[in-house]
């Protein structure tokens, strides 16, 4: 098992390796051609499956910082660090004129000491590609101010671990799966508020890192997810999020999953998440929390 | 009738003319105090322009009365347009909309239309804002940046974030109409 006092350690470290590059983004500016026309921070963050969005969940925004007019991208690297496991996650993704996104990601999900303990072997890794797509139905989230709708995307993520044996003897019964989704976005502007709640189909076990789909339940099964962002400036907001997440498989209990977070995007090129996530039970494992860490860069 | 009417204001006219001519400091307050009232009267011929189909481009929102003292009132409006049009024509973006705009009067109508929105006791005497935004080809990145530009300015004049989204959600349906693009 991993002591607990390093976990913030490592964190620091990656952040530490990761703030220089942020901080030299930072001081170019945001006022340059080349800049996606978005306000800051209305693109979101990107979630840990790679689309826009909070750290766990979908937002309806398109990613990046592309208007109407434009093309924005960006790519992140999301370290989450909890008691038993480790999970890294990394892509790019391209909004294409506020209307359609795509995105690729890996994660790659350490099993540490647990992966001994279960006779896989000491760091014991899963690793799932993500293939997202989002279109933007209609809304603005950000202007239609003096309107109640939200802005509204819907969105798949076709996701493959690499790990089918495992997988299969778990009692996942498959190893690659595609979750839709539904995300309705509203920024409450005069509270500086921002809502999001997303509903999901899904046979994925935690995330699709233990597969799809399991002796207990093979069906697609609705789950909501919902975040909530307060914005305390341009460049800050701090929030939380809650994601449900299904019960397929009999081995091990799967519970659903929540943050507190805040970020940071000192410029359009540039945004940092840190965020205190708890996954709940994961397999032998339980009550995982630990810290979430996430940079982003782009236009 | 009409004409005589007509003769009777023109040789009035050429009196005042006359003494005007001559004006001591108290008939220079009174001139003053024309120019003052031919510029009211102006802006209500400019609201008469207005284009009837184009929402009202300052409603009143008399609850928002605390975000107008968050602003310092009508004259913290004043210095934060100065800043604001500074900020604009400094920028790479906004500049060539305002180079050759007359500034002094854009200024004056924005912070009468904040101020009316803020629910102050102004009168806004620009025009709509369909009217105003034909032609210029704005997009959304226009918008935007316009947006950011006067979010700079309001930090620079520390008025609270808060404070700040009460008056963007008033201002950003606006879009409708400014955007062209």
């Amino acid at each position: 098992m991993t002591p607990r006092a390093t976990l913030p350690a490592r964190c620091l470290l990656a952040l530490a390796l990761s703030a220089p590059a942020g901080l030299a983004l930072a001081q170019s500016g945001d006022t340059s051609d080349g800049v996606g026309g978005k306000l800051l921070l209305t693109g979101g963050v990107t979630q840990v499956e790679g689309a826009a969005g909070g750290g766990l969940t979908p937002w309806a925004v398109i990613g990046g910082y592309g208007t109407r007019d434009q093309i924005g991208a960006n790519a992140f690297y999301t370290r989450v660090d909890v008691d038993d496991y480790a999970l890294d996650s990394y892509g790019v993704l391209v909004g294409f004129h506020d209307r359609v996104e795509l995105s690729f990601s890996r994660q790659k999900f350490d099993t540490q000491a647990v992966g001994g303990a279960l006779g896989l072997g000491n760091g014991f890794t899963f690793t799932q590609d993500t293939v997202g797509v989002k279109v933007r139905l209609f809304g603005d989230a950000v202007l239609e101010q003096d309107t109640w709708l939200p802005q509204v995307s819907v969105g798949a993520q076709y996701k493959r671990n690499d790990q089918a044996g495992v997988l299969a003897f778990v009692g996942a019964r498959d190893d690659s799966g595609i979750d839709y989704y539904a995300s309705a976005t509203k920024l409450l502007l005069d509270k500086s508020l921002l809502l999001n709640g997303t509903l999901r189909l899904t046979k994925a076990n935690q995330f699709g890192i233990l597969g799809f789909g399991g002796d207990l339940n093979d069906d697609y099964e609705a789950q909501f997810e919902g975040s909530v962002a307060y914005l305390l400036s341009r460049n800050f907001a701090i929030g939380g999020e809650y994601r449900m997440k299904p019960d397929n498989l009999g081995i091990a209990e799967e519970n659903d999953a929540w943050d507190v977070f805040v970020a940071w995007a000192p410029s359009k090129h540039v945004s940092l998440t840190l965020a205190y996530v708890d996954l709940g039970n994961i397999v032998i494992a339980d009550n995982q929390r630990g810290l979430y860490a996430s940079l982003q860069v782009g236009f | 009738m009409n004409k005589t009417k007509l003769l009777v204001l023109c040789c009035l006219l050429a009196l005042a003319g006359a003494a005007f001519a001559q004006a001591t400091p108290e008939e220079q307050a009174m001139l003053e105090e024309e120019a003052r009232l031919a510029a009211e009267e102006a802006a209500l011929d400019a609201a008469a322009e207005r284009d009837p189909s184009a929402p009202d481009p300052a409603p009143a929102h008399p609850e928002l009365r605390p975000v107008l003292e968050a602003f310092g009132g009508r004259e913290g409006l004043d210095r934060l347009m100065d800043t604001f049009m500074a900020g604009l024509l400094a920028d790479e973006r906004m500049g060539p909309f305002f180079a050759n705009a007359d500034q002094e009067r854009v200024k004056r109508q924005l912070a009468e239309q904040f101020c009316v929105i803020l629910g102050g006791d102004c009168t806004y005497t620009g025009r709509d804002m369909k009217s105003s935004h034909a032609g210029l080809g704005i997009d959304r990145a226009d918008f935007n940046r316009l947006v950011e530009v006067l979010q700079v300015a309001m930090d620079a004049h520390d008025v609270p974030f808060s404070a700040q989204n009460k008056l963007l959600a008033k201002l950003a349906p606006m879009h409708r109409e400014v955007v062209t693009e």
